[in-house]
């Protein structure tokens, strides 16, 4: 991977059939993120933010281009294959938070474990980490209709890094959260940024965490509009 | 073992839902079960009772004998062979001669069969001591089914009619000695046993006979001069047959039951996929494949058949084992069922039943667990993840 680049997209376009018509998602986007990058793709909605999260999610693929994602090309890639890449290497948090409804927050976190066939014992051990680095590790057996908002997508982060993937790909993580809960969210993932060095993704169009980013990518109409870098992000220390 | 292991997960917690269709899948499971163990209950009663009763180890025909053409009953005796006396005298048989004959009981006209059988005879059950004459009648045996459709009682006479051997018609009184209950209608219904002494005299068939039973100890097969040996297999066939239509009638109780149980796996099964679209997509965003999502959810539909099997089993077995004890008393409208079948019904059951009920509910489960998941192998995780199917 040249210059720590994880994620390369060149000439990426995505269109969708809708009845006679079709409609470009993404038009050309070229894009290029590093490792421990805390980047956020903005823009209004149908802008391309979510495709083209799923086509570096390996959960779509590109209709034109490339998109090569920690050395894999994912247009290449048969179902089996994006779906091992995802198991090992990417994270995803969701609005929804997605939580297994019938498992609890300890069994939702270490879903991903089992699939990567750690043992019970390593298992066990990671999971009660990513629990306490998201601050749940009393909440273990609790299930996700005992979990606040807030709580449940900590446990979905607890299961994004529990297997500390590459990239962590994030879906308008704070939408369905007040404010005092999208900034302890977001906190909590910036740190793991910085503690685990794993590159984080959002798509967004919630200021709250725009304001954390320190690169900013604004999409319209499926193209790059801007790309912004940050310093310093002023959403540090707020909500606190 | 992830995915077994995640399929009972989701399985219990699915709750009401789940334990109702297992509750009448179980339900299924019993009753196939309990209905065939009565069924072959039924035939092995029924074919012990007329081995004991009518049929002891075998019998050997006399070459014109049909039991199922009564106009050849005229000529369906001849002498019996040396072979056959020898084991007659030795006590390993007992021969019984059969002729049409007609009964004028209170006025009415009733065709019969009159049989005669050894009075000192111990090869089949009939209690045939009771024709030991004591005086110059002639002793007769019938039937309750018998004696209720004649309307004849202990020591009622009724006249006999019958030919000869010469074609020669003859008539004469007998008494009624006894009137025996029993449990298989064909040593009973339409029939009049009398000692084969005297109706070989009344007829002039001299030491004839139209079959003869051999005990259940002694070896029969092939034939003995021209007298065919008839096993056991042939002479229970019809009662076999029987059972086995009675028993293909109660089968529609089961197969409804299954379809009830299957047609509740299926519509859990639908309604799951529909439902649980959003969880399968975070299943793929996780790492699972299609066919790992396939397999998980026809995984969880077949193992309600497993928790069936372990439900029916925890209630099931000990009813059942009951049920084997104390056996199921028969209505007496059972009568009209054509076979042998006595005041109680005793289920057998095999574990080729068990087994085999088993594993057809478990196959038919899988099976139709299987068919509604066949939409996820077209479903893209985006879609899922959007709570669409494509």
């Amino acid at each position: 991977m040249e210059d720590n680049i994880l994620i390369k997209t060149k000439e990426l376009v995505k269109i969708y059939p809708m009845g006679q018509t079709q409609i470009k998602a993404l038009n050309h986007v070229n894009l290029d993120f590093k490792a421990g990058e805390f980047a956020g793709l903005v823009g209004p909605s149908g802008s391309g933010k979510t495709t083209l999260l799923n086509i570096v999610g390996s959960l779509d693929s590109p209709t034109e281009g490339s998109a090569e994602v920690m050395g894999e090309k994912i247009e290449e890639l048969s179902h089996n294959q994006a779906a091992r890449l995802r198991n090992q290497h990417i994270g995803f948090i969701f609005q929804t938070f997605n939580l297994l409804p019938v498992y609890t927050a300890f069994e939702n976190v270490e879903f991903p474990l089992l699939l990567l066939g750690n043992s019970a014992d390593e298992r066990k051990k990671k999971v009660m980490q990513a629990l306490e680095w998201v601050g749940l590790s009393d909440r273990a057996k609790s299930k996700p209709a005992q979990l606040s908002g807030g709580e449940s997508q900590r446990v979905a982060i607890a299961r994004a890094v529990v297997k500390k993937p590459g990239i962590i790909l994030a879906d308008e993580p704070t939408a369905n959260l007040d404010a005092k809960n999208s900034h302890h969210i977001l906190q909590t993932m910036e740190r793991l940024n910085q503690e685990l060095g794993t590159t984080f993704i959002f798509a967004t169009h919630d200021e709250k965490v725009i304001r954390y980013l320190q690169r900013k990518i604004t999409l319209v109409d499926g193209k790059v509009a801007k790309d912004e870098r940050f310093e310093n992000p002023v959403g540090k220390g707020e909500g606190q | 073992m992830i995915i077994p292991r995640l399929a009972l997960k989701n399985l219990l917690g699915a709750g009401l839902r789940t334990w109702l269709n297992v509750v009448v899948l179980s339900l299924s499971f019993v009753a196939i079960i309990w209905s065939q163990g009565l069924y072959r209950g039924m035939g092995d009663q029924a074919s012990q009772a007329m081995i004991e009763a009518e049929l002891g180890g075998g019998q050997y025909w006399q070459p014109d004998y049909d039991p199922l053409d009564p106009l050849t009953l005229q000529d369906a005796h001849g002498l019996i062979p040396d072979a056959l006396q020898q084991m007659i005298e030795q006590g390993q048989a007992t021969p019984i001669l059969i002729t049409q004959a007609t009964i004028y009981p209170n006025g009415r006209m009733i065709s019969i069969r009159m049989k005669g059988v050894d009075p000192d005879q111990n090869i089949i059950s009939l209690p045939s001591y009771f024709l030991k004459a004591e005086n110059d009648e002639i002793p007769a045996l019938i039937g309750t089914r018998m004696a209720k459709s004649t309307g004849l009682k202990v020591g009622d006479s009724v006249t006999v009619r019958w030919r000869d051997a010469q074609g020669t018609f003859d008539a004469r009184d007998v008494t009624i000695v006894q009137v025996m209950r029993t449990n298989v209608q064909t040593i009973d219904q339409g029939q009049i046993w009398i000692p084969i002494k005297t109706m070989q005299e009344l007829t002039l068939m001299e030491n004839e006979a139209s079959l003869v039973v051999i005990s259940k100890d002694a070896a029969g097969g092939g034939s003995i001069a021209n007298w065919v040996f008839k096993d056991l297999d042939f002479l229970l066939q019809d009662v076999k047959a029987l059972v086995r239509s009675k028993s293909l009638g109660a089968s529609i109780l089961y197969v409804v039951l299954i379809l009830l149980a299957m047609l509740a796996i299926f519509n859990t099964q639908v309604l799951s996929i529909f439902r649980r679209k959003k969880e399968m997509g975070t299943m793929m965003s996780l790492g699972f494949t299609r066919f790992q999502v396939i397999q998980l959810f026809t995984l969880e539909g077949a193992l309600h058949g497993v928790l069936a099997a372990i439900v029916a089993a925890i209630y099931g077995l000990p009813l059942l084992i009951w049920f084997s004890k104390t056996g199921w008393a028969m209505p007496r409208s059972v009568d009209s069922y054509g076979f042998a079948i006595g005041e109680k019904l005793f289920p057998t059951y095999s574990a080729g039943l068990v087994l085999g009920t088993t594993i057809l509910v478990l196959v038919i489960t899988t099976i139709v667990s299987f068919l509604p998941t066949r939409k996820i192998a077209k479903l893209k995780p985006t879609d899922a993840l959007r709570g669409r199917i494509s």
